[in-house]
């Protein structure tokens, strides 16, 4: 018996996500004494990187065609794979792809499934967040075979010197009905999602012409760049960069958030995040209230004192 | 175009975020529901606008008991031309998946749109569970739907980025953030939403592939620690020698 973790991969390599949740099935397996078994699904050259991480077993289907994304096809292959390791937990990670992906193969097995686990299931029990992050909640899955996405982020990694062996899976590959015409990537900047640390700014950077500073201390942290809702409705920021409840959720180890107030969908959105440090000049600001460090100060004076103390701790 | 559109019940994003019943239960004293504002400002509206613009028919459909006519009616007051809930109540995506998909194999239609996710559960599961049942093509997380006669392009999420898509009806989709702009509803809006039909139909026998066991709130924050405006270099070294995060 196996529990079975679909890694995905964009442009070629596989995504930390992927890796994470190559990870937390790999944990379960040893805990469950079942082997780790990890499928993926087009090109990606970095599948050894997975033996460190705990898998055993790799089943690769190296086919171009999938690396344009279609949940439905890759639902159909990862039920094949199911049968054949007679696998009786498969792992997704809580991302864009296990999102679409999960739900499609756990109709497909009338199996019980688990979104943005936290925590290793106990027995059949398994941890998620509920409400944007604001509680969580603990949830039986009652059927035979048990499907688990888990949220980036949120589980403590533990790696080896493991080595993997890989096995070409000759599987059926049905057709595909989606077409992709276009990808717009903003392939230098760092992902929101994946990146370890966040810098944020909101409304209390008055303009879209401030943001520079904002944008060199993440490149002094290696740290990708957020916003508040008004931020990106105004037109200071893209839209991508718009965290919160209606936004996407992160959680870093480290979310910096300079001039912004903390609004209840703020936080619902980043509350997830490690470390927060908030810089506000506003004492009362509520985001104070959920924050580990903070200065109250103004954004325009602290934020180059703090690219200068990073910049000498990096000298 | 016959499209449906998924709408459940959540809780409003202020919320005061409380448990009853030993933890087992959402305390829902006090709380105001909502529809869910995926399903409502993105799914509904974009649904509206393409009625607008290409005729056709705007189902909403919801699975759950007779506490969630309120917010179907808030449905049809912004513009949907009927509603349907299956009388049921609900814990298990896969549960209301099924009630779904029932009811779409027996009344066809030309897309399924929902919301990315419900902002209690947070499960983004419903949707992708429709497909699979009706074999149908899921785009998810999508931020931009236009139709040209049954073809329609997409754009959707993806790692770092956005990719548009085409596929062509039936298909489902969930939706996200871009896709349309949230709709108030207006007094004619609100006084035909009182007659327009909603009608309540039986669910199917099915059971639920997961139960909720207990909640519980993340520990408290032990407070905010506070460094000097004029000490900004304390606070990288903190982080980088406490909080160990630099
Ligand atoms: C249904 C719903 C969903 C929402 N979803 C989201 C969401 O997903 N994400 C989100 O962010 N918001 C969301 N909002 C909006 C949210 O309620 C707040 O309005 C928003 O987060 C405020 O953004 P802000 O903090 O940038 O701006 P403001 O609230 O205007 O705060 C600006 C802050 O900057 C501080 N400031 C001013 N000058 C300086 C300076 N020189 N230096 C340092 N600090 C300074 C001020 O003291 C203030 O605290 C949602 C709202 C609703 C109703
Ligand atoms: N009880 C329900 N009735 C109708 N639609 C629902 C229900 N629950 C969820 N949905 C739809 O499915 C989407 C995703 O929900 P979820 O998978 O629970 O996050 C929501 O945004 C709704 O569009």
């Amino acid at each position: 018996m196996s529990v079975l973790i679909y890694t995905d991969s964009a442009d070629g390599t596989l995504t930390k996500n992927a890796f994470e949740a190559a990870n937390y099935g790999a944990l379960l397996a040893k805990k469950e004494g079942k082997t780790a078994t990890a499928i993926v699904l087009g090109e990606a050259s970095d599948i050894d990187k997975l033996g460190a991480y705990g898998i055993t077993k790799v089943l690769h289907v190296n086919d171009a065609a999938l690396n344009n994304f279609d949940p439905q096809r890759n639902a159909a292959i990862i039920a094949q794979a199911v049968t054949k390791e007679n696998a009786t937990t498969i792992i997704f990670p809580h991302d864009y792809s296990g999102k679409a992906t999960a739900p499609m193969l756990a109709a497909k097995l009338d199996a019980g499934l688990v979104t943005g686990a936290v925590a290793l299931p106990e027995g059949n029990t398994v941890r998620k967040t509920v409400f944007s992050g604001k509680a969580f909640a603990d949830v039986e899955i009652k059927t035979a075979i048990k499907i688990i996405s888990v949220l980036p982020n949120s589980v403590d990694k533990e790696t080896g010197e493991g080595s993997v062996t890989v096995e070409k899976f000759a599987c059926e590959i049905p057709a595909t009905r989606l077409t992709v015409k276009e990808v717009k990537k903003a392939s230098t900047e760092l992902s929101l999602t994946e990146a370890d640390i966040v810098v944020s700014a909101g409304r209390g950077l008055k303009g879209p012409e401030n943001w520079g500073m904002i944008e060199e201390l993440a490149t002094e942290l290696g740290a990708a760049t957020a916003c508040s809702r008004p931020v990106a409705d105004i037109g200071w920021r893209p839209h991508h960069e718009h965290v919160g409840q209606t936004g996407i959720a992160i959680r870093p180890n480290l979310y910096i958030a300079v001039g912004i107030s903390g609004a209840i969908q703020h936080l619902a959105g980043v509350n997830g995040s490690k470390t927060i440090v908030v810089i506000n000049t506003d004492p009362e600001a509520p985001f104070f209230k959920a924050a580990d460090y903070g200065i109250v100060g103004d954004a325009f004076e602290v934020v180059p004192k703090m690219i200068a103390a990073v910049k000498k701790l990096k000298g | 175009m016959k499209i449906i559109v998924c709408i459940s019940k959540a809780p409003d994003t202020t919320s005061k975020i409380a448990f009853a019943d030993g933890n087992s239960k959402f305390d829902e004293n006090g709380v105001q529901f909502i529809v869910n504002p995926y399903d409502e400002w993105y799914a509904l509206v974009r649904a509206l606008e393409l009625k607008e613009a290409n005729g056709g028919s705007v189902t909403v459909l919801n699975v759950g008991d007779a506490s969630n006519d309120a917010i179907i009616r808030k449905a049809l007051a912004i513009g949907a031309d009927d509603a349907v809930r299956i009388d049921a109540p609900t814990q298990d995506a896969l549960f209301v998946a099924k009630q779904i998909a029932n009811y779409v194999k027996e009344n066809n239609a030309d897309m399924v749109l929902l919301g990315k996710e419900t902002i209690d559960y947070n499960g983004s599961q419903v949707g992708g569970m429709i497909a699979a049942i009706l074999d149908m093509p899921y785009v998810s997380l999508a931020s931009k739907l236009d139709m040209n006669g049954t073809t329609a392009t997409i754009e959707r999420e993806i790692e770092g980025g956005v990719e548009v898509v085409e596929t062509s009806t039936p298909f489902v989709l969930s939706a996200a953030k871009g896709m349309a702009e949230a709709r108030i509803p207006n007094m004619r809006g609100i006084m035909a939403a009182r007659t327009k039909p909603l009608n309540v139909v039986a669910a199917i026998d099915a059971t639920n592939a997961t139960e909720i066991k207990s909640f519980s709130l993340p520990p408290a924050k032990t407070g905010c620690k506070y460094v000097d405006a004029d000490n900004v270099e304390q606070l990288i070294d903190l982080l980088h020698n406490e909080a160990k995060a630099i």
